[in-house]
């Protein structure tokens, strides 16, 4: 059921993308790891074929009659020109293209019985995640989207303040998010992998650091990590993290943040329930080392510019490290 | 045709009556009349000057000015991309960078260039010795001047506006500061002079063009703008019916953007791309024009295809108010709706290939001589097929869905806007820089600022669209790592520096002094249309005297024509009563039917807009008192200018002109300049009415609850008789029309002061209609855009009884008589527009809430 991307259109990449980078490809248009963006790119390649093919045709005629061969030429073949290249040629072509993309656009937004739902809701700047279990009931995360691969997700899109817009690349074109509306889109991961999204409506200040992983793993692998985020958190073993516990609930931290099997149930930012297990911190910038979450916490106002959570400068080193311990061990 | 046939003499000239030879001893006399009438004022009197040739010049500089400005933010930015996680800019700052990048070169540079463009050059392409109220023109100039200083100032205080160009609430509305307001007001101010300017291109074009240029022999410069007038005209009163609702919320919390209370934020997106997507053809279409007069030329043979390019013209226009969806593609909208705005995209492709393959063909049936300016439309042509076929792709939905606020985008835009307006309007300066200063810009740097921007240009955005491709989305401040964008960015950057060096060069050689260089000849490319029989600098009458046009090139196939146009041979070569003077002739078949007085010299337009400008300013800062202040003042300018120089009673009904033909000075009704103004402003002002009223329809449609249900309504009996009374008040301002025409002055003067109760009685009804209710604006959107319609009619209302104020007066005083009617006529048709109005508002605002 896999299909894999045509050989010319890799090739065509390759082509493309190689000599100009070493890049990994992670967020982009041109390496696509689901099917919506395979087709997209190959509706691309061809698009671009014959967009180089016409800009030289266009531009060469130019140059042929101004330069290479500035002689007269007939009032009739001028008018036919305006009429076969000004009508007909683009009436047909277009045609075509159009019919192609709209066979594409309605097959592409079908949800068909997508097995797997998840919401999707756009915060100043972080993503809330919340999985639809089958037996109805929500889980919550953040900042990371886990999908089984070669199935059909539901994505139902919504935004809290502004306007937000949720894209993949490597998956499927993007879609906005707005506050007080429902949007929706269909996703099927093909390739096991970890893909960036990022948000592509602007959306203030730190716009530009909104992004997200999406982690598509095979589909037994995919129920089994589910199960595990169901379980409330990890109780922490070495002092250092009991510590941080201590530090996280004495701080106040709970207000704002879940994790679940502790008192801490605020829902204004991210569910931290297993946060330590996610591939990333703050919304796609930072690693989740220990020192990240420390680097964080101590500086977040200045890593996140007008974020809503405040930077904790005034904890001292060997508590906010404590802290960073147990945020880690929420795997 | 007979030479009698014609009440104003004969008409047309015969070859016979222009063979004729000119008295000598006449035309030094009647040239030394026209050049004192017509001089530039000197020393600090110049800027009282309301010429085009001078109004132009500044509009221009201007525009060139901010553009060089937004310019330096465009640097700013690439300079903080160049490398990632680069902390030259604070992601505040960098964000009001970009939006005012972009603000300023759509409100401050593409739109306003245009229209000076057109102001400098248009009445010279029409023979006419000026633009048909040229205090507009320079009051125009003046509210850009301040209101683009004001905007693009704001970056100096860090308070400009953040949230994009495009200003999407609900981020524009939170967005703190001032910064969203001064993007409201300041740019509202602008689109306001744009409108007005528009009016005057289009008036100019329809009624100034000389005697025998029938529309089909027009220069295609005069169909694009009024293709792109009348696109103005439509586009932008959305935009400002968008601003209006959005400062209501700003200011007063009136939430017609706020789901929490009815709203939607997707209304603000469509009013705004609405406006948007006709504002890319408002902006290329112009230049298409200037690439439309130098091909001709280059080619050395007249235009292949006028019609079609005059079609395509139009069907440009038209349909480019058919594609704003093609902006919001990714908000989830219908498939069906997704599918017949992609449609509509892409079908403005044969439009535009036909203009180009026309231009293309001409060169083809021509002599092609290479030189500056053609080198620039190659440029032109190689960058826009490029940005066009990326336009291709990008109007496919699927793709769209992709690529939609990346840097492909960014590439597609600059491509487009490069090359359908940036290279063409420098062919155009290199092209028409002599006409204005006797002068021809320096072919050798010429060539190397093109090459540099040439290059320059596509080092800096054709990277762009694979680092869009990559991922990267648009309006980020910063980006990581190891995403495959760094070097593409650092490409980027290098080449903005190349094309900005390129940019400076062309500066050094617009503006270095040029006083040693010899004069080229008056029309050093040998073109075949009319701007090139201008003298300046040396005369500022425009023209010598007014030809008898019978051909598309005049130049090239009118045998003699400069030598007569500058014996005086033609119409209007005197001044003898020392009147700055200009031909009126019909829209279709330009027969001449009045010798029109212009306005000279004036202060009263720069204070007006000194006032114009507080009013939108104060509000900004919310300082509401001096705003009403200066708004009334800015009236009262008004008011006193229309009084002093409008319409005056001439010293003699009518006036020989030469070749025999004698025209009224006086005209009014649809024959008038100012009937045919007031026309058209009306239509872009019921046009942002109706923006306001689909405002209203929009959250029917889409909302499930509107209007709530149990909502109050306004108390519909007091509605219909205040409605009945407005009604009332235009039947008597008709019957005063019709009165004054009939002689009876006595009873047209009754008539006006009973419109003028009937207008307040009516008004005060509709008021207490909705007042008297609990109707709150800031609860629901539902008594919201209702006081929205009811703020819009009583301002119309109001202005409605100034007129009414202003014939009445004018007829006490004797400004007004039964055969100089002129302001009666034009503020019936106001009331005609306003009579509209009043029939929607009784039913959007009284009846149609209840059937819901």
């Amino acid at each position: 059921m896999t299909t894999k991307p045509s050989s010319t259109h890799k090739l065509l990449t390759a082509a493309l993308v190689l000599p100009l980078s070493g890049c990994d490809g992670l967020q982009s248009v041109l390496q696509p790891a689901g099917k919506e963006a395979a087709e997209i790119a190959t509706l691309f390649h061809v698009l671009l074929v014959g967009a180089v093919v016409l800009w030289i045709l266009v531009n060469g005629i130019f140059f042929y009659v101004t330069r290479l061969n500035p002689r007269p030429l007939s009032r009739r073949a001028a008018e036919t020109l305006i009429i076969g290249g000004g009508i007909l040629f683009p009436t047909i072509v277009l045609g075509i293209l159009l019919a192609w993309s709209m066979s594409l656009m309605s097959s592409q937004r079908e949800l068909g019985n997508a097995p797997v739902s998840v919401s999707v809701t756009g915060e100043q700047w972080w993503w809330r995640v919340q999985y639809r279990r089958e037996d109805g009931s929500l889980l919550a995360s953040a900042n990371e989207l886990r999908l089984p691969a070669g199935e059909r997700t539901e994505v139902t899109l919504t935004s809290n303040k502004v306007i937000h817009s949720f894209w993949v690349p490597a998956l499927a074109g993007k879609m906005d998010m707005f506050p007080g509306r429902v949007t929706r889109l269909a996703l099927q991961p093909e390739t096991t992998g970890t893909y960036r999204g990022q948000c592509a409506e602007f959306c203030g200040t730190s716009h530009a650091l909104m992004a997200f992983q999406v982690v598509v793993m095979e589909p037994n692998d995919f129920e089994r990590w589910l199960d595990d985020q169901a379980a409330p958190a990890k109780e922490p073993e070495e002092a250092l993290a009991l510590e941080g516990r201590q530090v996280f609930l004495r701080e106040g931290c709970g207000a704002c943040n879940t994790v679940r099997g502790t008192p801490a149930a605020g829902t204004t930012g991210p569910d931290l329930t297993h946060v330590g297990g996610r591939t990333t911190l703050g919304a796609g910038i930072l690693p989740t080392t220990p020192d990240a979450f420390t680097r964080w916490i101590q500086h977040t106002e200045s890593i996140k510019p007008d974020v809503y959570m405040p930077s904790y400068e005034h904890l001292e080193q060997s508590v906010l490290e404590a802290l960073g311990h147990y945020l880690k061990g929420l795997s | 045709m007979s030479l009698r046939d014609d009440a104003n003499g004969c008409y047309p000239p015969t070859e016979a009556m222009l063979d004729e030879p000119v008295d000598e001893q006449w035309q030094d006399n009647s040239k030394r009349r026209l050049r004192d009438v017509w001089k530039t004022p000197a020393g600090w009197r110049y800027w009282s000057a309301v010429n085009n040739s001078e109004v132009g010049k500044w509009y221009c500089l201007t525009a060139f000015f901010f553009m060089m400005c937004a310019g330096v933010l465009a640097l700013a930015i690439r300079v903080q991309l160049a490398v990632p996680e680069n902390d030259f800019l604070s992601a505040g700052r960098f964000n009001q960078f970009f939006t005012m990048h972009g603000s300023a070169m759509m409100f401050l540079f593409a739109v306003p260039l245009f229209e000076a463009i057109s102001i400098l050059i248009l009445p010279g392409m029409l023979g006419a010795r000026d633009m048909p109220f040229p205090r507009l023109s320079a009051f125009g100039f003046w509210c850009f001047v301040i209101g683009g200083v004001f905007v693009l100032g704001s970056v100096l205080f860090d308070a400009a506006p953040d949230s994009g160009w495009f200003m999407y609430p609900p981020l524009a509305i939170e967005s703190e500061g001032i910064g969203s307001d001064i993007w409201l007001l300041g740019l509202s101010f602008i689109e306001i002079a744009s409108i007005a300017a528009a009016v005057e291109l289009i008036v100019g074009v329809l009624k100034c063009r000389p005697p025998g240029m029938r529309i089909n022999l027009m220069p295609l410069y005069a169909w694009y703008v009024l293709v792109v007038g009348g696109m103005i005209l439509f586009a932008f009163p959305p935009l400002i019916a968008g601003d209006l609702l959005f400062e209501l919320q700003r200011s007063f919390d009136w939430p017609f953007f706020d789901p929490d209370r009815g709203g939607d934020p997707m209304l603000w997106q469509h009013l705004f791309w609405i406006f948007g997507h006709p504002e890319v053809y408002i902006i290329f279409l112009p230049s298409i024009a200037i690439a439309a007069m130098v091909v001709p030329t280059v080619a050395r043979r007249p235009i292949v295809g006028y019609s079609w390019i005059v079609l395509s013209a139009v069907g440009t226009g038209f349909l480019s108010f058919g594609l704003w969806v093609h902006h919001m593609f990714t908000t989830g909208l219908p498939a069906l709706s997704l599918g017949f705005f992609s449609a509509a995209s892409e079908a403005v492709v044969i439009p535009t290939g036909i203009q180009l393959f026309a231009f293309v063909a001409t060169l083809m049936v021509g002599r092609v001589t290479l030189n500056v300016p053609m080198l620039f439309i190659a440029g032109a042509l190689a960058i826009f097929t490029a940005g066009g076929l990326t336009g291709v792709m990008l109007a496919l939905a699927p793709f769209n869905w992709q690529v939609h606020d990346t840097y492909f985008i960014v590439a597609h835009l600059h491509y487009t806007l490069f090359g359908g307006m940036i290279f063409p309007v420098l062919a155009g300066i290199y092209y028409f820089y002599p006409v204005f200063t006797k002068k021809v810009l320096s072919p050798r740097l010429g060539k190397w600022s093109f090459w540099l921007l040439f290059t320059g240009f596509n080092i800096t955005f054709l990277p762009m669209h694979l680092t869009g491709l990559l991922g990267m989305p648009r309006r980020v401040y910063t980006y990581q790592t190891g995403l495959g964008w760094d070097w593409l960015n650092l490409i980027s950057t290098v080449g903005s520096f190349i094309l900005a060096a390129g940019f400076l060069l062309f500066a050094w050689d617009l503006l270095r002094p040029k006083s040693r260089e010899p004069d080229t000849a008056r029309n050093p490319w040998n073109a075949g249309t009319l701007e090139w029989t201008h003298d300046v600098p040396e005369e500022a009458w425009g023209i010598r005297s007014i030809p008898y046009i019978r051909s598309r090139y005049p130049l090239w196939d009118q045998e003699k024509l400069v030598e007569r146009i500058d014996a005086g041979r033609f119409y209007l070569a005197d001044a003898a009563e020392g009147k700055r003077e200009t031909l009126v002739t019909s829209v279709l078949d330009a027969k001449p039917i009045q010798c029109m007085r212009v306005t000279g010299p004036a202060w009263i337009t720069l204070i007006a807009a000194l006032f114009t400008g507080g009013a939108f300013i104060f509000p900004t800062f919310h300082i509401y008192t001096p705003a009403v202040i200066c708004a009334v003042f800015a009236g009262a300018c008004i008011l006193y200018w229309l009084w002093t120089s409008t319409a005056p009673i001439p010293e003699q009904d009518r006036k020989p002109v030469g070749l025999g033909l004698s025209l009224p000075i006086y005209a009014s009704g649809p024959e008038s300049a100012g009937w045919w103004g007031v026309w058209i402003t009306m239509l872009g002002d019921a046009t942002a009415f109706i923006s306001l009223v689909f405002g209203f329809f929009f959250y029917w449609t889409t909302k499930t609850d509107f209007p709530p249900v149990g909502s109050e309504h306004a108390n519909l009996l007091f509605m219909l008789l205040g409605g009945a009374v407005l009604l009332g008040a235009w039947a008597l301002t008709l019957y005063a029309r019709d009165s004054n025409t009939k002689g009876h002055v006595a009873r047209a003067r009754k008539a006006l002061v009973l419109g003028i109760i009937a207008s307040f009685t009516g008004m005060a009804l509709v008021i207490w209609s909705v007042r008297s209710t609990g109707m709150d604006p800031q609860a629901h959107v539902y008594p919201a855009i209702i006081h929205a319609l009811l703020l819009w009619l009583t301002a119309h209302v109001a202005v409605g009884v100034i007129m009414q104020g202003y014939c009445l007066a004018g007829s006490l005083f004797g400004k007004l008589t039964p055969r100089y009617d002129a302001d009666l006529q034009n503020i019936c048709l106001f009331w005609h527009f306003l009579g509209f109005t009043i029939v929607v508002c009784v039913l959007v605002m009284g009846i149609f809430p209840r059937w819901l």
